[in-house]
């Protein structure tokens, strides 16, 4: 499928081997709004489906879909992002972008399923929080930081499916579980390449620079043990044959239930910590401390002693820089 | 006013070593001055940010604070080359501020009580969170769970670490992994958020103390200006400051930096039971099967340890700690 976007892409500008362009297509195809999202799916894959609404705080958000509901037997709550498949659904659903309510709606949902034994299932597909003053200010940060901390603790099991983008903070809501998994055209990232790009290149058409540096793919990220398990999307795309998408991923889900169905819920909680404990690598320099002086020549000197061999020298950064001064 | 001599040129008057422009109100002033005020301006009250240790050193018992995993790295996994190579920006950061990464932690005293205290460094990369500085929030989590001390946390930082991909992403999950069992184990975690605290950090630990303070005209908030180039959504009508989060309900205190310490020891007080069976009780979960409720109202938590021996001397400024 990317190879086929990539050829059309190179094509343009004679480069079908250019990674920056081939990483590029795949978030294009990520975020074709073709795509099924979470109701898309739920039709094929749940038996029944019954979607329950509000935060019980101060609304509904529609860029957050929630709900029970029984996949192959199983009693589920499943819990997702959904954006619109036209404009008209788009602007009715934010562009699938959540407020605080969505989060603090699947809170609700997923102690919900805590309290009546029910596995929770996911699905992850938006670019980022809602970046506007109304989700600041009601607190969307508050909102994913408690969600995420709930999803550390909670004692059912939490199967997450990156069905297009996971972009950033607003995806890590809902997309801390026992297992992740991802389809083979979503995205995963810390930031939206187009943020990234602002950011770092100081411009927003650096994005496909950033996100082919973010290494962003779905199988970049299982290599970078990010995500556990990524499924094969059918034909060009899940978006071209969504029934067998659907089955494809109910086929992933239902087994990984039944896995961490096994465990007792302390087991299960304790699994999941330890899956997310060692996230991140970092190295140990031979020095135990770090210098405790406030930077000059000998903190400049010191830098030098302690350079990890690791890092590769750049001598024009070597220059002691001002020291800890306040911009002005 | 400095005399200005005729023969040396005008830019001179306030070599950058010696003042300091306060950029609320313009004044001029005097480094050692604006240190001996916590680098706060004594004429408007503007707050400079500050690095880890001047930090520490204001806030900690002098000579009680010990750094602990100071030989953490970063490591450039992704290979990532933005304008620059992570490496260099690394390198960079690591001769200018004298620290490895973007926090410091370690187990210290304030007001005699023990705590695990870590401390962000905005001039590391604008205090970005990899993994490094989410492991040492973790572990002075860890560590304060498993001495039963209370969590302070000082945040100052630009967000998430982008350089560092997903793996910056998944330190949200660690620190809010930690933060929820040392809320369960009824141990107090104070999050303290100065200029500036925002992105990934607000939405994880920082957000989520069970006291949230902040520093006067601090900045906050979750989707910075950059980030949401290019999305839609409205600009708030105004910018998001410390006393922002006071009047929505995110912040339980704005404190000016001179009163921060007293602030901490006096929260702490109050919810940390007084101690009854002397300094051992300081490492019983208070209420473990076995103890009544009672005893847990009464007794236990972080007792008074002076002269313990873990709290040594460690490198800090001096002259700093101008709290007492
Ligand atoms: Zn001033």
């Amino acid at each position: 499928m990317v190879d086929r976007l990539l050829n059309r892409h190179g094509a343009a500008d004679g480069q079908a081997d250019d990674p920056v362009a081939t990483v590029w297509a795949h978030v294009q195809q990520a975020r074709n709004l073709k795509r099924p999202h979470t109701l898309e799916l739920l039709k094929y894959m749940a038996d029944e489906f019954i979607e329950l609404h509000g935060d019980r705080y101060f609304g509904d958000d529609p860029a957050i879909v929630a709900g029970l509901a029984k996949i192959g037997g199983v009693r589920t709550v499943v819990i997702g992002f959904q954006k619109g498949q036209d404009t008209e659904e788009n602007i009715r659903r934010n562009f699938g972008l959540p407020h605080p309510e969505g989060y603090r709606k699947a809170m609700r949902m997923m102690e919900l399923a805590e309290r009546f034994a029910m596995p929770v299932l996911t699905f992850v597909d938006v670019q980022g929080a809602f970046p506007g003053a109304a989700a600041e200010e009601r607190g969307i940060a508050d909102g994913i930081a408690r969600s995420v901390g709930m999803l550390t603790r909670l004692r059912t099991p939490v199967v997450v499916v990156i069905t297009g983008e996971g972009g950033s903070g607003g995806a890590l809501g809902l997309a801390v579980g026992d297992t992740v998994v991802a389809l083979e055209n979503s995205i995963y990232s810390v930031i939206s390449p187009e943020g990234c790009a602002a950011i770092l290149w100081r411009s927003g058409e650096q994005s496909h620079q950033a996100a082919y540096a973010m290494k962003v793919t779905a199988n970049e990220q299982k290599d970078l043990g990010i995500i556990d398990i990524v499924i094969a999307e059918p034909g060009e795309g899940a978006h071209t044959d969504p029934a067998e998408m659907a089955r494809r991923i109910k086929e992933v889900v239902l087994e990984q239930f039944e896995i961490h169905g096994r465990l007792t819920p302390d087991e299960l909680v304790d699994a999941r910590y330890a899956k997310f404990r060692p996230m991140g690598p970092f190295g140990l320099a031979e020095q135990p401390e770090t210098p405790p002086e406030r930077p000059g020549c000998a903190g400049w000197i010191r830098g030098i002693l302690f350079r990890r061999p690791s890092l590769p020298q750049f001598p024009g950064t070597r220059r002691a820089a001002p020291a800890n001064r306040e911009e002005v | 006013m400095p005399v200005r001599l005729p023969f040396r040129p005008r830019r001179d008057a306030y070599p950058a070593d010696l003042w300091t422009k306060c950029p609320g109100c313009a004044e001029m002033l005097f480094n050692k001055q604006l240190d001996k005020s916590l680098r706060v301006c004594p004429h408007c009250g503007h707050h400079f940010r500050i690095p880890a240790r001047t930090r520490v050193a204001q806030l900690i018992d002098s000579g009680s604070f010990a750094e602990r995993d100071g030989n953490l790295q970063p490591v450039d996994s992704l290979a990532f080359v933005d304008l620059k190579a992570y490496p260099d920006r690394l390198l960079a950061a690591q001769l200018s501020t004298g620290l490895r990464d973007a926090a410091i932690w370690g187990p210290g005293t304030m007001g005699g009580r023990p705590v695990a205290l870590c401390v962000m460094d905005f001039f590391f990369i604008g205090g970005s969170m990899g993994p490094v500085v989410g492991e040492k929030i973790t572990r002075a989590g860890e560590y304060a769970l498993a001495e039963r001390v209370p969590l302070i946390i000082v945040s100052a930082s630009g967000g998430a670490r982008m350089q560092e991909g997903t793996y910056s992403l998944m330190q949200l999950v660690k620190t809010m992994g930690i933060v929820e069992r040392v809320k369960a184990a009824r141990i107090p975690y104070i999050s303290v958020m100065t200029d500036p605290t925002t992105g990934g950090v607000f939405a994880s630990f920082a957000v989520a103390g069970d006291v949230n303070l902040a520093e006067p005209n601090a900045l906050i908030r979750f989707a910075g200006d950059r980030v949401s180039a290019g999305t839609i959504g409205e600009e708030l009508p105004v910018v998001p400051r410390a006393e922002f989060w006071l009047s929505h309900g995110f912040v339980d205190r704005v404190v000016p930096r001179a009163q921060l310490r007293d602030e901490i020891i006096a929260i702490l007080s109050m919810l940390i039971p007084p101690s009854v069976g002397g300094q051992a009780e300081s490492a019983a979960p208070p209420l473990a099967r076995g103890r009544s409720i009672l005893s847990a109202i009464t007794g236990a938590l972080g007792a008074d340890n002076s002269g313990e021996s873990r709290a040594v001397e460690a490198g800090q400024s001096r002259g700093e700690n101008s709290n007492g």
